[in-house]
């Protein structure tokens, strides 16, 4: 499957995913971030039953401390 | 444009900060120069010695709340603009009541947790009010490191989305003051398209 990643096309080997496999797969430790999926927010509590399929635009965005 | 012009502009308009440290006095020195009619300031905290590092705040003001003493600060800058003050510990369930009817808020917060549940809260329950994040600012230098990106039309982000503070590399007064000073720019940005 491609997804589109923060407007990079992302090739992985699998039909499908959830958020949480995606962030093992890509190895995203942060633990403080915002997920859009096609446009819309997924909270937290979502990442293991969001299923990322073919095609999908992810946007992430890392929040760090500070400000 | 002229400035008359711009100011005439801006002045219908009513932008939130949540938070009232580096990152929300700043930018709200800066929204309030340029013209911004009503600025709705929710914070809970005092002001401290430490803060004058980086925030718009003066020694004469330690121990003021943040809001009473930048709603001062601001109208010395601009007495004809509108201050809205909170004296509020943000969450979940305040966030919606408080920042209802702004064109645009300003994500101004400190911890990054809070800074999620801002933008998770105002993304679900206010849905297209725009959000300008500030994530990254900690250090000195690496300027070019700092960006601005447009996520969507309601979800913008500056900073380094890098650089977290902590004790040990706290956030400082440059680095700080460039992203609250970004974050206004684009708040500047959203609403003049909407003239």
């Amino acid at each position: 499957m491609k997804i589109i990643l923060n407007n990079r096309e992302e090739e992985f080997d699998r039909e499908a995913m959830t958020i949480n496999e995606m962030l093992i797969l890509k190895k995203y430790s942060f633990r403080m971030r915002i997920i859009k999926v096609n446009g819309e927010l997924i909270p937290g509590e979502k990442y293991d039953s969001t299923i990322i399929k073919d095609g999908d635009k992810i946007h992430m965005l890392y929040l760090m401390s500070g400000g | 444009m002229r400035f008359p012009e711009i100011e005439n502009n801006l002045k219908k308009f009513r932008v939130g900060i949540a938070g009232a440290g580096g990152l929300g006095s700043n930018c709200a020195a800066s929204l309030a120069r340029t013209g911004v009619g009503t600025l709705v300031i929710a914070d809970f905290d005092k002001v401290e010695p430490l803060n004058l590092s980086r925030q718009y705040y003066f020694i004469d003001q330690v121990g003021m709340l943040k809001t009473i003493a930048l709603k001062e600060n601001l109208l010395r800058i601009r007495p004809e603009i509108n201050i809205v003050t909170h004296q509020v510990k943000l969450n979940r369930g305040n966030i919606p009541l408080i920042f209802a009817g702004c064109d645009v808020i300003v994500e101004a917060f400190d911890a990054a947790d809070m800074k999620e549940m801002l933008i998770e809260t105002v993304q679900m329950e206010l849905p297209g009010i725009p959000i300008v994040v500030g994530s990254g600012m900690a250090g000195w230098g690496n300027t070019e490191a700092l960006r601005f990106r447009e996520i969507d039309k309601t979800l913008y982000v500056c900073g380094d989305e890098l650089s977290e503070a902590s004790d040990d590399s706290p956030a400082l007064a440059p680095r700080v003051g460039i992203v609250a000073n970004m974050q206004a720019n684009a708040v500047v940005e959203i609403l003049m398209k909407k003239v």
